[in-house]
């Protein structure tokens, strides 16, 4: 991947993954990111976008604290939701409890290409920085993206 | 008739934006071949180095996991549809404590 990428993502969005980071530490969260793609189809331009996201069960009983782990029929369920929905299944989220937003070598030998991964960093139970991510195609290492957080106005009646 | 192989949406821009393929094919490793053959760049997203393929990629032949069939010996035949789907997996070190969990696959 040559040039960086962009995530855009609204304040209760990232607010949300930031708190299921946080409920489940001293676990890792882990969930699936809903919305469109700049290539999706149509006419639209500009950046990835996630409308939606879905907070998924962390498989890996073993270990936690340090892996995260969603079945393939998890995959299956989240990417129907994401149809029934008339969006794409974008990417994944999940924490790094007491430990930096930086996807781990683990993170790069199990990843797959054009997702989006965020990450978020968890400290002593309080979500920190969040960050997002890319494996490159030749899969030698991972490309930072640019997160655009913006407030979307809700309009009350 | 052949054997319909279904690719996964992150490796569709390898795979020339394709959501399927279809293959002449006795079993699942042949028609893995001929899909890594037609479309090379699959190739490291679906297989180590070694050739094994990747713990986090699940292959279906009719809807049943290869893993309790022949695994890539299952054969296939006319009209089956082979589905690669992934399951996701990730976490904050590069190794667990114990060290004995790496690539290890996981079933629902």
């Amino acid at each position: 991947m040559t040039e960086p990428t962009t995530l855009s993502i609204t304040t209760g969005l990232a607010e949300r993954i930031r708190k299921h980071g946080a409920e489940t530490y001293p676990h890792e969260c882990c969930g699936a990111l809903l919305g469109r793609d700049a290539d999706s189809g149509g006419d639209r331009k500009g950046p990835r976008e996630i409308l939606d996201c879905l907070p998924l069960v962390n498989r890996r009983e073993d270990s936690p604290n340090n892996r995260f782990s969603i079945a393939p029929m998890d995959v299956i369920e989240a990417d129907r939701a994401a149809q029934a929905r008339g969006m794409d299944l974008i990417g994944w989220y999940h924490s790094h409890p007491d430990h930096p937003a930086k996807p781990s070598e683990y993170d790069r030998n199990h990843a797959w290409p054009w997702f989006s991964y965020i990450i978020v960093s968890v400290r002593a139970g309080v979500p920190k920085e969040m960050t997002s991510w890319r494996l490159n195609d030749d899969r030698s290492e991972f490309s930072q993206e640019t997160i655009e957080i913006y407030s979307k106005a809700v309009v009350q009646s | 008739m052949s054997v319909k192989v279904m690719i996964p949406t992150p490796l569709r821009p390898h795979a020339g934006g394709k959501a399927a393929a279809e293959f002449q094919a006795k079993t699942v490793a042949e028609a893995l071949d001929h899909l890594t053959a037609q479309y090379v760049d699959l190739k490291r997203h679906l297989f180590t180095e070694e050739g094994a393929l990747r713990s986090f990629v699940n292959v279906y032949v009719n809807g049943e996991d290869i893993r309790y069939l022949a695994q890539e010996n299952t054969p296939t035949k006319d009209g089956d549809t082979i589905n690669i789907i992934p399951s996701i997996a990730g976490g904050s070190v590069t190794r667990t404590a114990t060290g004995n969990s790496l690539g290890k696959p996981l079933h629902s």
